[in-house]
């Protein structure tokens, strides 16, 4: 009746291969080319610049509540990079840089935080779901997608994403667990960005990593420096060469940081330090790519000017087509049900008669809605 | 044609889609080998596999939440929450995703999944075992809630709830489950979903019901006619959204009184949807108020005293009475 240790048969690592000052580690440099490379600085610049226009957008009334992604970005774009065009991307709501990379239009992006479903209405041929507001739910749905392609014999890899605070949720455990069970074809992206709106990581959990809570459902996890596009694209695809040769579920940590506010509705100095935020500047994303980029000769003055020429101008396209979208206020009813049940025709021919009555009265411009034709 | 129970009918319909159509699936808590805790999946894992007839973890969200994602890459799921008590577990899935994927992404993804769950007292069950709270799920836009009231209405409505494109909560009366049985055709027939039935027609007063509060109803409208010389005509909802306002009020108008009867508890229960139904287009066909017997506004009893709370055909017999003498 001897009492031991027990030994756990999954390891979990830390991965880091690029250096403050952007030189990377030649034994683990995924040795991306040169126009691979230029690809992904541009995506990273794209995304910052976004955030950066989309936060003026909310100071001047022009979108809605912002949660900006600054110093984030690699930690979504490196799992992206790896994804084939039939994975499924799964996201939360700070992974602009991915949904780009995957293909969505700009003003889709811009319109969700306008508040338009326009900008939920994932483009036809791309495999991913919208923006989940809800944390960690989207985990349960990123199991079930990875289930349905192992079901039907379909070799895509479900990427999902949430962040440290999700982890407390019980749908992270309940699709950490299913998954580890099922042996699915899924990854599960953490960006630890080290506050969850004003609660610190440390009062989060008390686990020192939460990468090895995948040893707990039976699967490996590496941590990575989420800030370091190098370690996020081979953490990323190790694991999805793990998941597309039936190796099961991969858990990655991406070690990160919020530069920003949680949302534009709140004030990140009542709750952390301006010390603390210093601290991690110098290892922003962009700036170790930069780093990287001009000390490897792949760019310079000249070329980063022109391709901040070219964003802006791709940036202030996307605005002007945002504002330019005119919703249908029908397309609620419409799209409640595949059929409309007599019940709610009544309602949507109440609403058309309150709209009608609406334009009249008030010397505003309204939204237009479209007659249905079953209502 | 054979005589089957409620739960024989509803495993004849999970036999017939799985059949049918091979992107249906059915996941829930104990429904493989073990057959579900009330047998209405039994066989299943047999005939069909563990690919088709699958356990979940004990983990309701994980239920109703990977059942999204299946809807979302094609496949059909017909989960179960092993009691309605426990739904609650699925309902922020329910009611955050499964119930608003359509709209929010202007039809490009929709959750085409069924959701079973045994509801109701009746049964001496356990605490949290006997609950009504249909209105919970009713409440809730882009989602239907179907209820069946017996065999032959369980077999067509679950399978038309699985052929339906919109998400569907599909509770199961469990005191109807061994009941009674009924004959159910051979040949598969699907009810739609959104029509209420006419259970028994009559002429003095409409009592409007469903699920197991049927069963009492239609004991009353006999007795209302053998001792009371009173024809009630019988409607049956079975779905309670989206509610059928044309066949109530096409019968308050040819009866002009009504009863509401369910075991729901009464404020704000379905039976509220309906009078409000009546009195906006109906009111002036009515002889007089309008009754419900309904549970009451208290937590169901523990099972050695649940049967004062259910409305039985006594109840309903005195308020449809009180109706047609006012």
């Amino acid at each position: 009746m001897p009492r031991r240790p027990i030994q756990l048969p999954h390891r979990i690592e830390s991965l880091s291969i690029l250096d403050s000052e952007g030189n990377a580690d030649p034994a683990l440099d995924p040795k991306l080319s040169p126009t691979e490379l230029k690809k992904l600085y541009r995506a990273m610049l794209l995304s910052r610049r976004l955030d950066e226009r989309l936060l003026r957008l909310q100071r001047q009334g022009r979108i809605g509540t912002f949660g900006p992604a600054m110093g984030q970005e690699a930690a979504s774009l490196g799992p992206a990079f790896v994804m084939k065009p039939n994975d499924w991307f799964i996201p939360s709501f700070r992974e602009p840089a991915a949904m780009l990379w995957r293909g969505w239009p700009m003003d889709k992006i811009i319109l969700w935080w306008g508040g338009h479903e326009y900008g939920a209405s994932v483009p036809e041929g791309v495999n991913d779901l919208p923006i989940c507001v809800p944390v960690a739910t989207q985990c349960l749905h990123a199991a079930g997608i990875a289930w349905g392609c192992k079901l039907k014999g379909d070799p895509s890899v479900a990427f999902c994403f949430l962040g440290d605070g999700g982890t407390s949720e019980g749908d992270f455990h309940e699709a950490m667990n299913f998954a580890g069970v099922h042996q699915l074809p899924f990854i599960c992206v953490i960006q630890n960005n080290h506050w969850a709106i004003s609660l610190p990581r440390d009062k989060q959990s008390k686990a020192p990593t939460l990468v090895q809570k995948c040893i707990a459902y039976g699967f490996d996890g590496i941590q990575a420096d989420g800030n370091d596009i190098f370690a996020m694209i081979v953490a990323a695809r190790e694991a999805a060469d793990r998941a597309r040769t039936g190796g099961g579920p991969t858990l990655i940590e991406a070690v990160t940081y919020r530069l920003g506010v949680h949302t534009t509705a709140d004030d990140p100095k009542k709750y952390r330090s301006d010390e603390e935020v210093e601290c991690w500047k110098p290892k922003d994303p962009l700036v170790r790519f930069h780093k990287y980029m001009v000390r490897t000769g792949l760019l310079d003055d000249a070329a980063v000017e022109l391709i901040e020429a070219e964003i802006a101008e791709e940036i202030r396209q996307a605005v002007e087509r945002a504002e330019k979208y005119q919703p249908d206020p029908m397309d609620s009813f419409r799209h409640t049900f595949a059929e409309m049940p007599p019940s709610l025709a009544a309602h949507a021919r109440e609403f058309l008669e309150s709209m009608a009555a609406l334009s009249s009265d008030d010397g505003t411009e309204q939204p237009e809605p479209r007659q249905l034709a079953d209502a | 044609m054979a005589k089957l129970t409620m739960v024989q009918a509803l495993n004849l319909a999970l036999r017939e889609i799985l059949r049918e159509d091979p992107d249906t699936l059915i996941f829930g808590q104990d429904v493989g080998k073990d057959g579900g805790v009330f047998r209405v999946t039994e066989g299943l894992y047999d005939e069909f596999g563990e690919d088709r007839v699958v356990d979940a973890p004990v983990a309701e969200s994980c239920i109703a939440g990977v059942a999204v994602g299946l809807c979302l890459r094609g496949l059909r799921p017909v989960i179960e929450m092993q009691f309605s008590g426990f739904g609650y577990h699925a309902f922020h899935q329910i009611e955050n995703h499964v119930s608003r994927f359509r709209t929010r992404t202007r039809g490009r993804y929709t959750c085409p999944m069924v959701v079973r769950m045994p509801y109701g007292a009746g049964i001496r069950a356990i605490e949290h075992h006997s609950e009504s709270r249909e209105t919970i799920w009713a409440h809730l836009p882009g989602l239907k809630m179907v209820i069946p009231s017996g065999p032959r209405n369980a077999r067509a409505l679950l399978r038309a709830a699985v052929h339906d494109p919109d998400p569907v909560v599909f509770y199961e009366p469990k005191a109807s489950y061994r009941a009674f049985k009924e004959e159910v055709p051979d040949d598969p027939e699907d009810f739609p979903i959104g029509k209420a039935a006419v259970a028994r027609p009559g002429s003095n007063v409409t009592i409007i019901s469903y699920g197991a509060s049927l069963r009492p109803t239609l004991e009353a409208a006999d007795e209302l006619a053998e001792e009371h010389d009173i024809d009630a005509e019988v409607i049956d909802l079975q779905t309670i959204s989206p509610m059928d306002t044309e066949t109530i009020c096409a019968s308050i108008e040819k009866t002009g009184r009504a009863v509401v009867v369910h075991e729901a508890p009464r404020t704000c229960g379905p039976g509220a949807e309906v009078v409000a139904r009546i009195c906006e287009r109906s009111l002036m066909y009515l002889e007089a108020p309008i009754r419900r017997v309904t549970g009451y506004d208290v937590i169901m009893p523990f099972f050695a005293t649940e049967r004062y709370f259910i409305p039985d055909s006594r109840r309903i017999v005195a308020a449809a009475r009180d109706v047609v003498t006012f």
